[in-house]
This record gives structure tokens, sequence and C-alpha cells, in this order.
């Protein structure tokens, strides 16, 4: 079967922040670009970013890199490395200026400057007190950005294959990466994009849970893809989760409810948080509050049918506080919960929102691998930023407002990396003969497959199996019987069956195409995190509690290391973190505690 | 609605930049779409057409249609009213 083979100089995967923010220096720079996306360039999931992105401009107080680099690591929990921390915020400032040079809309202050808000753990003077750090564009940050990034992309003549999938990551005998296969969803063609550089900006993956703030897209497309590959994924463990998500839709309760004195509740209406923080009630810290909802679910408590959920109670609060100070608590709550949050109370569970972890790269953007000793091998023509990367800038846990950061620096960082090696001049590399062969047995096995498995029933198995096994905190055993569930939904996985067979418009084949990308994320998060004996940032254990010995569970001495899942036979390895800054001294170790 | 434009349809309604409408036109598309006369399902193709932020502040009653969105006003509320449902 002969498969059309397109040749540009460089083809991105993904038209989110990252994607196209590496484009705009590729294409500015004269290379043949092409970015490839499964929707609409302004549909990606960028657009429900809202709290800003952190630069120490210093417009509003004074502010300085330095501090915004002593937030991000402690933020990490000391697990990001500090090389790449550095780069970040010090490019930040640079990147938010040519993102205003590029029409975004930022909020700004009377005398015309970039308007900056508080946000929690930006702090002055290496965490002495709060400062406004957050430049915003209202409620539409995110949204207003990829406009700006778009509009600027166009400019440069980027060419978008819109509604397009990647399929698989293609690599020859040395392992060099010369392109992607793709399948444009219209017509079900698979197409060989052969390339000089191939940047991989595809998001996060946080659809492997039941209860994630994710939007569907996020499938963890270029995770799959990179482990399909034989690339290792690093840090899978970390994923940030927010405290009240709507049970079943994952939409956000916002923390305001809870301040406002909103109760949390278990099956016999028990307010349980005064067992767990005698003082603080309702309103302790994320962790603790999440830590308190799983161990009432784990141990028989929760609500509903598979009491899986504890309940949020505003019903003793006047209505018309609930509609002056919640706005929009009781639309969410009669839209995805199908419950009146006035009369009763909210299902509620702690929900992802965040994957820390990813390809392993470099801070210029290059994704690296061990090869013979070397832990940062770099695998030549590959490059990743955003979500899907691992820089790591956010170690354990990712500092608020430097996901936008992230995406912008390491998207710019990718794109400058990638036109710089396709400036030393290297031809496109010849293509394996084979290049398509595996995603069109792929395709063909999933097409073809009878009495296979039902795409619905195991991603929902997946997410369940994520949800109680590997959630916001976790347990020993839990973890150990996760792995063995984890792997036998990897078996359905593999056997995934559809019933529609068409070529054009088959979005029943593009999901199980999606779910085949899952389950590695969710394989290397659960045996990541089985792995790490530690409790360290968003990966929090219960048998590694806070002790003398070590503060919150943290054992710098055996896990100061990044872990690296092998997806190819599932072994996990470690990498040290890299605790030496660009130019300054390294910020020392100490207990995470705010 | 040809197969192949209601497939269409339906990826531009499953993969959205917000959860919230993931879930609202997906429910929509299973339980209320096919009750729409031929002028409705015209009107919602434009309809969900519309930027992420704006779409989900119709549907969710922060804003209303303007004088141009007319035709999307019965939609828009039967997307309202749309039964709830747990998505997956």
């Amino acid at each position: 079967m002969s498969i059309p083979v397109l040749k540009f100089d460089a083809v991105i995967v993904g038209a989110g922040g990252a994607g196209l923010r590496s484009a705009i220096q590729l294409s500015e720079a004269g290379l043949k670009t092409a970015v490839l996306s499964k929707v609409f360039p302004t549909r990606s999931h960028t657009v429900a970013a809202q709290g800003g992105v952190a630069a120490s401009l210093g417009n509003s107080e004074e502010d300085h890199w330095h501090w915004h680099m002593y937030d991000t690591v402690k933020g990490s929990d000391w697990l990001g490395d500090q090389d790449a921390i550095e780069f970040m915020v010090r490019k930040a400032n640079e990147c938010v200026v040519e993102l205003e040079h590029y029409g975004m809309p930022f909020d700004r202050t009377d005398d015309g400057k970039i308007y900056q808000r508080p946000f929690g753990g930006h702090m002055s003077n290496f965490g002495e007190k709060p400062v406004r750090r957050s430049c915003a564009a209202a409620d539409r940050t995110g949204h207003a950005m990829l406009h700006a990034m778009y509009q600027r992309n166009v400019k440069a003549n980027t060419q978008f294959f819109v509604e397009w999938m990647a399929l698989d990551l293609i690599r020859d005998a040395e392992g060099h990466v010369v392109g992607v296969t793709a399948m444009e969803m219209e017509t079900g063609q698979v197409v060989i994009f052969h390339t000089r550089a191939t940047i991989f900006a595809t998001g996060g993956a946080g659809r492997i849970y039941y209860s994630s703030t994710n939007a569907f897209i996020n499938t963890g497309d270029g995770l799959g893809m990179a482990a399909r590959a034989g690339i290792p994924l690093e840090d899978m463990e970390f994923w940030q989760f927010h405290p009240t998500g709507v049970a079943g839709a994952g939409v956000l309760i916002t923390e305001g409810v809870r301040g406002e004195g909103g109760i949390l509740r278990n099956s016999s209406k028990e307010r349980f948080m005064e067992r767990y923080a005698p003082n603080a009630k309702d309103l302790a810290s994320r962790d603790v509050v999440s830590r308190a909802m799983t161990t009432e679910i784990n141990e028989g408590r929760g609500c509903g049918v598979n009491k899986d959920y504890v309940l949020l109670d505003i019903t003793h609060l006047d209505p018309n506080t609930i509609m002056k100070r919640l706005p929009g608590i009781r639309e969410i709550g009669l839209q995805f919960a199908g419950v009146d949050c006035i009369k009763e109370p909210l299902p509620v569970v702690p929900t992802c929102h965040y994957q820390m972890g990813g390809i392993p790269t470099h801070y210029s953007g290059r994704v690296v691998t061990p090869q013979n000793g070397d832990f940062n091998a770099v695998v030549p023509g590959f490059y990743a930023a955003g979500e899907c990367a691992c820089a790591s800038v956010h170690g354990a846990n990712r500092l608020g407002t430097n996901s936008l950061l992230d995406l912008l620096v390491f998207g710019k960082s990718a794109g400058d990396s990638a036109v710089e090696d396709l400036k030393a001049g290297k031809a496109h590399r010849e293509l394996p003969k084979d290049a398509a062969e595996k995603s069109l047995a792929r395709i063909s096995a999933i097409d073809n497959r009878k009495g296979g498995a039902n795409v619905h029933e195991t991603r929902l198995a997946m997410q369940r199996t994520m949800q109680n096994h590997a959630g916001v905190f976790r347990f020993g055993d839990m973890l150990k019987s996760g792995v063995e569930k984890i792997l036998e939904v990897e078996k359905a996985a593999r056997e995934l069956e559809i019933k529609d067979k068409s070529m054009a418009w088959n979005t029943a084949r593009t999901e199980a195409l999606e779910m085949e990308n899952l389950i590695e994320v969710a394989k290397a998060t659960m045996l990541s995190a089985e792995a790490r004996k530690e409790s360290r940032g968003a990966h929090v254990r219960d048998d590694a509690p806070d002790t003398p010995e070590f503060p919150n569970g943290r054992n710098d001495a055996e896990w100061l290391k990044h872990t690296l899942f092998n997806p190819v036979d599932n072994s996990i390895s470690y990498k040290p973190v890299n605790m030496q800054p660009l130019t300054v001294e390294p910020i020392a170790l100490k207990t995470r505690s705010y | 609605m040809e197969r192949q434009d209601y497939e269409r349809l339906r990826w531009r309604c499953i993969r959205r930049a917000l959860l919230e409408l993931d879930i609202t036109l997906t429910r929509f598309l299973d339980d209320g779409f096919d009750q729409l006369s031929e002028e409705e399902q015209a009107a919602f193709v434009d309809l969900v057409a519309l930027e992420d932020h704006d779409l989900w502040y119709l549907i969710s009653g922060k804003e209303e249609c303007n004088e141009d969105e007319a035709r999307f006003v019965p939609v828009v509320e039967k997307l309202r009213k749309c039964s709830v449902r747990l998505a997956g």
C-alpha cells in the first residue's frame, strides 16, 4: 500500500500554547513548518487556563526572577531541575513582552503597564511575603494567548493541518526521529510527515483519571507515541489534584465555597473535617482536605451507590448569599450533578488537574533519554514542550501560573533549538522502509478485530482504577493491587474493537487510538507511583508519613531523583535531579511548608 | 443529516477546549439533537462553531443571545434544559 509522504522541515504535533509558540520560531526563520491538531487551534485546552502567566516584571511592586526561581523550586519540592528553572524564570519577562507585541490584550495598570495580580505561592524576597506576579487577560488568559499566537503563525505562513491526528513517531535504525504518521479524520487517510525536526506539544493526559478537570481532548497522544517509540517517561507519578470537582464530571467547584461556609460530609452526614483538622476544619489546606476526603471514601464512608464521593453542603447558607457570593455554583450543580445546592449537598471528589511529568527534555526543548551511561543523551530530531514534556521545572508540584509560562518559554526554546539544528544544514534523513507499518497495523487491528474490548468500558475501567488506586492520597497496598489491575486493563486496551468501519469521520476509531495512548500514561503513572516509597509534592503516601526524620514524608537521601519509566519492559530507573542552576547558587534543600 | 456531516459535528462537540462543553454537548447529542427540527439542527451546527467561552456563557445563562443570534435561542433553551447525566 502506497502511503502519501509530505515533506516539511518541521512538524509540530499539537496547536495549543506550546505548539503555536514553537511554530512561530520555525516559520519566522523561513522553515517549512506544519502544525497538526485534532481540533481548530483556538479550541485547544490552553483556552481553559484562566489564572495568568507568571513573570517578575515588577510592574506592581518590586519583584525579581531569583525570587520566582525560589518559589518554583520550593513548589516542586526540590524535584525540579534548577538549571531548567533558572532558564524559565529568566526568560519569563521577554516571553510575556513578546506576547504583548503579538497583540495579547493583557490587563493594564492606569499608567499602561501590564497589570499583575497576586497568586498562591508567589512570594517576594525568598518566601517572605506575597507579591503580585501573575499577568492575565481578564478570565480569558489562555484564550487570548492562543488567538495572538495563531494570528502570528498565519502571518508567518505556518501550514495548519486541522482535524488530523498524529499516530506514531518515525525513528530510523540509528534512533533519529524523521517524522510522524498522521491520519486525516475527514478521509481516514494515513500520511507520512517526513521532517528534519519533530516537536511534540500535545498537552497533558488528565483523562486517565475518572475525575479530571481536563477536557476530553487531553488523551496524552504525545506520551503514547513517545512510549511506543521506546522513549522513557519521566516523573509520571506526579499529578496535581484539586480537592473539589463535581463527582463523575470533574468540573471544578471553587475553593471559595468552603470559604463561604461550605461543609464536607460523609455518608453519615458527619462533618468529618473536624476529626482531621480540628481548628481549620473545612478550610484546611488543599492537601489536607483531599487526603481526608480520600480516607473517608477508602474506609467505606463515601456516598452514592459506589460510595465513591463525599458531599459539599451549603444548604445551611442563605440562598441570597449563595447567589451573590458564589455566582455560577448553583448552575454547575444543576448542570453537572443534577443537584440544586440550595436544597441538597453537592457530590465532590478530589479531581486531577495537571500532569507534572512527561517526555524527558533538556531546557533547550530537545528530548533526552539515557544512553550508554549518559542520562541525558539527545534524541536527534525530536523536541517537546508544554504539559507533555518534563524539562523538569514543575518537579513534584507545579507553582500556579507556571503552566502558561512553561509553554511560552519551552515552546520558544524548542523552536529555537530546532531552527539552530536545522540551520546546521542537515538534509532529510532517509525514511525507513516500514515507516508507516506500525500505524497501519494498529488501525487495521482495531478495524478488523472481532470479540475485542469495548473502548468506552475499557476507558472507564482505566479511569476508575487510576482514581481509586493512584489518586491524590496513596496507600502502599492499593498501589500494589493497582499495578495488577492496570496491567489487566492494558491487555483489554491492546484488544480494542469498534463497530463502525467507515473511513471518513470515524470518531470511534479515533477514540480507540486515543485509548491506546491513554493506557501508556496510566501504566507509567501507576508503576512509577508504586515504586516511589516516599511522599514528595503531589505524591503523598500513607506509608510515608510526616516524621521528624522525614518531614512531610520526604526522604532526600533515597528519593531525590527523577523516575524514568521504560514502557518497553515496564522497568523503572532513576536519574539525578540537577541541583546546579545556570548562574546562581543552588537553592538548598529544606522542608517545604507554607 | 448525512452520516459524515453528523460525525464531523460530533467530533466538534466532543473535543472542545472546555470540559463543561464536552460534557454538555456530548449529552445533548445523545439525548436532544435528534428531536431538533432541520432548521434547529442547522442552527446548532453554527452555534457550536462559536468560541468556547462565548458558547459556554450562553448555555450556562451567564449571557443571552444577541439580536443577530435570534435563531440560536430555541436551541440554547433546549441545551439549558438538557437532562443531567454523568460523563465518562
